[in-house]
C-alpha cells in the first residue's frame, strides 16, 4: 500500500493535504481497506469551527462505523458532495477524489505534530495501532 | 431448488379481493356528511388485491424459505433457541385471553390477572427476588427499566453524583445503549485472562459517580464469573447497584439465583428461557425483578392479589412511571406460565442442567479444529475462534458460518462477544439430543477439512441456499426500502 | 412434562467426552455458598393434558371475553380472519428469529419489506420499520428522534394524545433530559391559541394524535403550519384504520408517523403483544430505531432481502446507538401484513367507512337518549365522548350483567372529564349489540 508524500497523516488514520491556507481532509489508504465497502460518509456542515482532534466526519461500511478526527484546526469550507451518492470513491480514491471536507487552516504550526509519509508508513506497516 | 417468491404486490390484479364483512345494517352516508371533506383520503392505498387461495399460497410459500426450530438446529448464543413447545401456541389462542379487552373491568378478566400474579410470582423465585413488573416488552425494554430505577432509587436518596453505568467489555451491545438510553454515561470494563471481570479495573473506577454495574452471569463467553461476590461486594460498598441481564439465565435455573448472587435487579427474557417462541424477532417478554427496596420503583400498574380477588395496583409510590401501554405482552406471558407448569420446580432445573451438559459436549467434540479462547467448563453456551484455520487457510468465521447453512443448520452467533477475535458463540440449549448435537459436530470438523482442501468454496458459501451471499453493501449504499411499481 | 431429548445413556456418553464424572462438575465454578440448595416455590410439573385444562379453567375466568365491546380507547375490537391465524400458525415464521442469516431468512425478511412497503402507502411516509413494541414506545421514541435531528430539548404533546402514550413519553424523555409539555385542548381538540404560547424556537417537536384520544379529528392543517413556521417536527400518532378514510399524515407536513398497529390483524389480548408503527421521511431515516429491511440482489444474480442500515443499532454503535431496541415486533408485522392482504385496497376503506357509518349511528342515537349528550361538536372517526347523567364507572359496572362492555371512563385519567364515556364502534358491533347499549344508557339515566 503507498501513500502520497505530500499529505501529512495521523495516528487514527486520517491525512491532510494542504494546499495554500486551505487543507483537504479525508481518511488514508489503511483506513478505508481496515474498514472494507464504505457504504456512508457523514458529512460536516460547512462553516462549522472544527479543533484538532475533535470528530469531523464519520464513515460507516455494513457493519462498522468510524470516527474521524481532525487533524488540523480550523473552519469547513467546503465538503465532498460527491461521497454522498459515491461513498466508495473513499475506497476508489482515498488520497484524491474520495476527500471529506476541506477547512480554512487556523493554525499552521499544528502541522508540525503530524507524521509525515515515512513515520505513517512505518506506523501502518505495524498494524496501525489499536484505533 | 425452491424458486423464489414473488411480492404480494407483484401478484395482486385489480378487482380480486379476499375480505368479507359483517353487515352494515344502518345507512352509510358519503364520508364527506360525517368528516371534514378536506380530511379525507383522495385515493385508496395502494394495497394488494389477491383472493384468499393467492394470499395463503403466498404466504405458505414464503414460510418455506426460512430456517426455524421447528426445521433444524438453532444454535445461536446468547439467543436460547429451545424447542417452542405446542401446548404453548395451542392456549395462548384460547378466546378467554385473545379476546379480553385491557380496559375490561377487574371483575371480568380474573383469570389473566391470576395468571400474571402467578407468573410474577414464579420468576420472583426462580431469581431470588422480591417483586416483579411484567410490563416491559423485551430484555432492551427491560434492561432500559431497570436502568431507570436505579436512577430513580439514587436520585430518591439526592444521591446525584451517580452518572456513569459500568459495563464489562463481554456485554450484550444492548447494555451501553440502554445505559444511554436511561441517561447515563457508560464506562468499559475490561475482562480478565479467566474471561471474567477485571477485579482490579472495577475496583479502579467504582466510585461514588457511578451507579451500578450491569452484568451477564454466566456472561457472553458462556462463563460463570467466579468472583461474582467479590464484585457485588466492591459496587455495593461503594453505594452502586447490581443489574443482572438476564439474557443467559437458561443456565442457572434452580442452580443459582441472582437475588441471592447479590443483584437488585434484573430482566429475564420470557422467549429465551421460558420458551416463548421468537417470532422472526418479536415479539418478546422482558419482565423484570427487583429486591425489596427497589419494589418502591417499579413501572405502573403491578398485579397484586388482595386474598379474594387480583388487582392491577397503580398506587406505587415512587413508580418510574410507564413504559408501555397497558401491562406488557401478555400473550407471551401466557405461553411462558403453561411452560413453567409443564416443567415444574424440578423440571426447570432438569432443563439448565442439559442445557451445560449439551454445551460442554459439543465444545469438547470441536476443540481439536476450532480454538478456545478461554479453556474452563462452560454454562448453556461458548465461544470459539478459528484462529488456525484463518491463518492457515484465510477462511473466515463468515465462511464457516455460511457453509454451515449448506449442512442445514442455522450458524451460531458470529463475530460476538467483541473481545474474541472472529468468534463463533454457539448455544445449543437442552431441548436438542445428542444426535444433533454430533450432527453439528461432524458438519464444523468437515468444514474445517473443507477450509484446508477448497477454501475458495467456502468463500462461495452457501452454495445450496435458496439465496446466495447478498450484496448487503449495495443495500446499505442505496437503500431500497419498499417496493414501487417497475422496481 | 420436560421436553428434553437426551436418554440417560446420551448422557454418560457425553459426560465421558467432556471428561469428567457428573453434571454437577460442570458447575463447581459457581462458589458453593450460591448454589441454590432448596426447592424452588412453585407447583410441580404437570402433563399436557393438565396444563391445557389448567389454561381452559383461567381463560373461562375471563368472562370479559363474552362481551360486547365499546371500549377502544387505544385497543380495538376488530375482527381477525382465519388467514391471519394460520400464516401466524406456521412454525417457520414463529419459531424464526431476527434474520441475521439472510440466506435461510428471506420469508422473515421479505414479509417484513412487504410490510414496511404497506405502512408507506397507508401513512405517504418514505419508510417504515417493523420494530416498534407498541404505538406508545414508538411516539417516545420518536420525540429522541426529533430531539436529536433538531439539537433541542423540548418536546410538546397535546392533551389529546392517549394518556398512556404521554406516560411512556415522559419517561423515555426523562433519560435524554427532554423536558415534555402538554398543550391543554379545547373543545375535544387541541388548543391552537395554547399552542402558540407554548411553540418556541427550543420546541424539538410537537406529538398529537390524529383521530385523537376521543376520537375527534385534529384541525391538522393550522397544527402542521405552526409547527413548520417554529422549525419543530410535527409528529402524529395515527389509528391505521381510520387511514382507509383519512388522508395520509404526509399530506399535510407529518414528519414522523406513529401509531399501534393491533387494529391490523392483532387481537386484544389484555394489552399485548402489539405493533408500533413508525414511520418517517427521509431526512430521519438514519436516527430511526429498529431493524429495516432493503431489497438487493445476491451473488447468482436473483433479488433478495437483507437487514440493512444496521450502523444506527445497538449491536455496532452499542453506547452511541440510535436505540437500544433490537426486538423486531416481526410476528405483529407479519400479522398486519396478511391482513392488510386479505382487506387489500377497497377492504380497507370500506371496512373503515362501516366503523365511521356505524359510530355515528349509535352517537346520533345517544345524543337523542334523555340526559346524554355528545360531549363536543366536532368531527369523529369510530370513537366519541358522551356526556353522562350518572357517573359512567356505574354505567361500566351495571351493563357488563347484559354482556355490554359500555365505554371508556375518560375521567380515569381526566380528572376535568369524570361525567364522561369514550364509546369505540368497530365493524363487529350489531344493530342488535347498539340497540341493546342504547337501552342500557337509557335504564340507567
Amino acid at each position: 500500500m503507498t501513500y502520497p508524500a505530500n499529505l501529512k497523516y495521523t495516528e487514527t488514520h486520517e491525512y491532510v493535504k494542504v494546499e495554500g491556507n486551505k487543507a483537504y481532509l479525508g481518511i488514508t489508504n489503511f483506513a478505508q481497506d481496515q474498514l472494507g465497502d464504505i457504504v456512508f460518509v457523514e458529512l460536516p456542515e460547512v462553516g462549522r469551527e472544527i479543533k484538532a482532534g475533535e470528530i469531523f466526519s464519520t464513515v460507516e461500511s455494513v457493519k462498522a462505523v468510524s470516527d474521524c478526527y481532525a487533524p488540523l484546526s480550523g473552519k469547513v469550507v467546503e465538503v465532498n458532495d460527491k461521497v454522498t451518492d459515491s461513498p466508495d470513491l473513499l475506497n476508489k480514491d482515498p488520497h484524491g477524489e474520495g476527500w471529506i471536507c476541506a477547512i480554512e487552516v487556523s493554525d499552521p504550526k499544528e502541522l508540525d505534530k503530524l507524521m509525515d509519509v515515512a513515520a505513517y508508513e512505518k506506523h501502518a506497516a505495524e498494524g496501525g495501532g489499536n484505533h | 431448488m425452491r424458486g423464489l417468491e414473488p411480492l404480494i404486490f407483484e401478484v395482486s390484479k385489480p378487482g380480486r379481493k379476499s375480505y368479507s364483512l359483517p353487515a352494515l345494517e344502518v345507512e352509510k352516508k358519503p364520508m364527506s356528511e360525517y368528516l371534514p371533506g378536506g380530511e379525507l383520503r383522495e385515493a385508496p392505498a395502494e394495497l394488494p388485491e389477491v383472493a384468499e387461495v393467492d394470499l395463503v399460497r403466498h404466504f405458505t410459500r414464503l414460510s418455506q424459505l426460512n430456517h426455524g426450530v421447528d426445521i433444524g438446529f438453532y444454535p445461536l448464543g446468547s439467543c436460547t433457541m429451545k424447542y417452542n413447545p405446542k401446548i404453548n401456541e395451542e392456549v395462548a389462542n384460547l378466546p378467554g385471553f385473545t379476546d379480553i379487552h385491557p380496559y375490561a373491568p377487574e371483575e371480568t378478566v380474573q383469570g389473566a390477572l391470576q395468571m400474571m400474579y402467578e407468573l410474577q410470582e414464579y420468576l420472583a423465585e426462580i431469581a431470588g427476588m422480591d417483586k416483579v413488573s411484567l410490563q416491559p416488552a423485551a430484555g432492551a425494554h427491560g434492561e432500559l427499566t431497570g436502568i431507570h430505577i436505579i436512577r430513580a432509587y439514587h436520585e430518591s436518596r439526592n444521591d446525584s453524583a451517580r452518572t456513569k453505568i459500568l459495563i464489562p467489555d463481554a456485554a450484550h451491545g444492548t447494555n451501553p445503549a440502554s445505559g444511554v438510553l436511561a441517561g447515563f454515561q457508560t464506562v468499559q470494563i475490561p475482562s480478565n485472562s479467566r474471561g471474567g471481570v477485571d477485579i482490579e479495573a472495577l475496583d479502579k473506577v467504582m466510585d461514588e459517580t457511578v451507579a451500578g454495574l450491569m452484568l451477564t452471569n454466566p456472561n457472553t463467553l458462556g462463563l460463570f464469573d467466579e468472583n461474582i461476590e467479590k464484585i457485588q461486594e466492591i459496587v455495593h460498598k461503594r453505594g452502586g447497584l447490581l443489574y443482572y441481564d438476564g439474557a443467559n439465565a437458561n443456565a442457572i435455573m434452580g442452580i443459582a439465583r441472582p437475588g441471592d448472587m447479590g443483584f437488585d435487579v434484573l430482566h429475564f427474557n420470557l422467549h429465551k428461557t421460558f420458551s416463548t417462541p421468537h417470532g422472526g424477532g418479536g415479539p418478546g417478554s422482558g419482565p423484570v425483578a427487583v429486591k425489596k427496596d427497589l419494589a418502591p420503583f417499579l413501572p405502573v400498574p403491578v398485579v397484586e392479589f388482595d386474598g379474594e380477588k387480583y388487582f392491577l395496583n397503580y398506587d406505587v409510590p415512587n413508580t418510574i412511571g410507564r413504559v408501555k401501554s397497558f401491562y406488557g405482552n401478555f400473550l407471551v406471558m401466557v405461553k411462558a406460565y403453561a411452560y413453567i407448569r409443564s416443567l415444574g420446580p424440578d423440571g426447570l432445573r432438569e432443563a439448565s442442567k442439559d442445557a451445560v451438559l449439551n454445551a460442554n459436549y459439543l465444545l469438547r467434540r470441536i476443540t481439536e479444529y476450532y480454538d478456545l479462547p478461554y479453556d474452563r467448563h462452560c454454562k448453556h453456551e461458548f465461544v470459539v475462534s478459528p484462529q488456525r484455520i484463518k491463518k492457515e487457510t484465510g477462511c473466515h468465521t463468515m465462511d464457516i458460518s455460511k457453509r454451515l447453512l449448506d449442512y442445514g443448520v442455522h450458524p451460531p452467533t458470529n463475530y460476538f462477544p467483541l473481545i474474541v477475535d472472529e468468534a463463533i458463540m454457539v448455544e445449543p440449549t437442552e431441548t436438542e439430543s445428542k444426535d444433533s448435537l454430533d450432527y453439528f459436530a461432524d458438519a464444523l470438523i468437515a468444514i474445517a477439512k473443507e477450509a484446508y482442501s477448497n477454501p475458495e468454496m467456502l468463500h462461495k458459501a452457501p452454495h445450496t441456499t435458496v439465496v446466495g451471499r447478498l450484496d448487503e453493501a449495495g443495500a446499505a449504499k442505496n437503500p431500497r426500502l419498499r417496493w414501487r411499481k417497475g422496481m | 412434562m420436560d421436553f428434553l431429548p437426551n436418554t440417560q445413556k446420551d448422557r454418560e456418553e457425553m459426560l465421558k467426552t467432556i471428561g469428567v464424572k457428573s453434571i454437577e462438575e460442570l458447575f463447581s465454578d459457581i462458589p458453593p455458598a450460591l448454589r441454590f440448595k432448596g426447592d424452588m416455590k412453585m407447583p410441580a410439573a404437570l402433563s399436557e393434558y393438565e396444563v391445557a385444562k389448567l389454561m381452559r379453567e383461567l381463560s373461562e375466568k375471563n368472562s370479559a371475553k363474552d362481551l360486547a365491546t365499546f371500549v377502544g380507547a387505544g385497543a380495538y375490537d376488530h375482527y381477525v380472519p382465519s388467514v391471519v391465524r394460520h400464516v401466524l400458525g406456521r412454525s417457520e415464521f414463529y419459531t424464526a428469529y431476527t434474520p441475521y442469516q439472510p440466506e435461510v431468512s428471506q420469508a422473515v425478511l421479505q414479509s417484513i419489506f412487504e410490510y414496511q412497503t404497506m405502512i408507506c402507502e397507508i401513512t405517504g411516509m418514505d419508510a417504515a420499520n417493523a420494530s416498534m413494541y407498541d404505538g406508545a414506545s414508538a411516539a417516545a421514541e420518536s420525540v429522541t428522534i426529533a430531539s436529536g435531528l433538531t439539537r433541542r430539548k423540548n418536546a410538546l404533546v397535546s392533551r389529546t394524545v392517549h394518556p398512556e402514550t404521554r406516560a411512556v413519553t415522559e419517561t423515555y424523555a426523562k433519560g435524554h433530559n427532554i423536558a415534555v409539555k402538554e398543550v391543554p385542548f379545547e373543545n375535544g381538540v387541541t388548543s391552537l391559541t395554547e399552542l402558540d404560547k407554548l411553540l418556541a424556537s427550543d420546541v424539538a417537536c410537537l406529538v398529537i394524535q390524529q383521530p385523537n384520544f376521543f376520537g375527534n379529528i385534529e384541525p391538522v392543517e393550522e397544527i402542521s403550519k405552526k409547527v413548520q413556521a417554529a422549525g419543530a417536527t410535527l409528529i402524529v400518532q395515527v389509528n391505521p384504520m381510520s387511514l382507509g378514510v383519512l388522508r395520509p399524515p404526509a399530506e399535510y407536513g407529518a414528519e414522523i408517523v406513529v401509531g399501534e398497529g393491533q387494529v391490523f390483524g392483532n387481537p386484544m389480548a389484555f394489552g399485548g403483544p402489539y405493533l408500533g408503527v413508525l414511520a418517517v421521511r427521509d431526512k430521519y431515516l438514519r436516527r430511526m430505531p429498529g431493524r429495516l429491511v432493503g431489497m438487493t440482489s445476491d451473488n447468482r444474480g436473483q433479488r433478495g432481502f437483507v437487514l440493512t442500515l444496521q450502523t444506527r443499532e445497538q449491536h455496532i454503535r452499542r453506547d452511541r446507538a440510535t436505540s437500544n431496541i433490537c426486538s423486531n415486533e416481526a410476528l405483529n408485522a407479519l400479522a398486519a401484513t396478511v391482513y392488510l392482504s386479505w382487506l387489500g385496497k377497497e377492504g380497507l376503506k370500506e371496512l373503515a367507512e362501516h366503523c365511521v357509518a356505524k359510530a355515528h349511528y349509535l352517537a346520533d342515537a345517544i345524543a337523542n337518549l334523555k340526559g346524554y349528550s355528545l360531549a363536543w361538536n366536532t368531527p369523529f372517526f369510530n370513537e366519541f365522548a358522551v356526556k353522562c347523567p350518572v357517573d359512567p364507572e356505574e354505567i361500566v359496572k351495571s351493563l357488563v350483567s347484559k354482556k355490554i362492555l359500555a365505554g371508556y371512563p375518560l375521567g380515569r385519567a381526566y380528572p376535568e372529564l369524570k361525567d364522561h364515556l369514550l364509546i369505540a364502534v368497530t365493524e363487529k358491533r350489531t344493530k342488535k349489540e347498539m340497540d341493546d347499549l342504547l337501552a342500557g344508557l337509557e335504564g340507567l339515566a
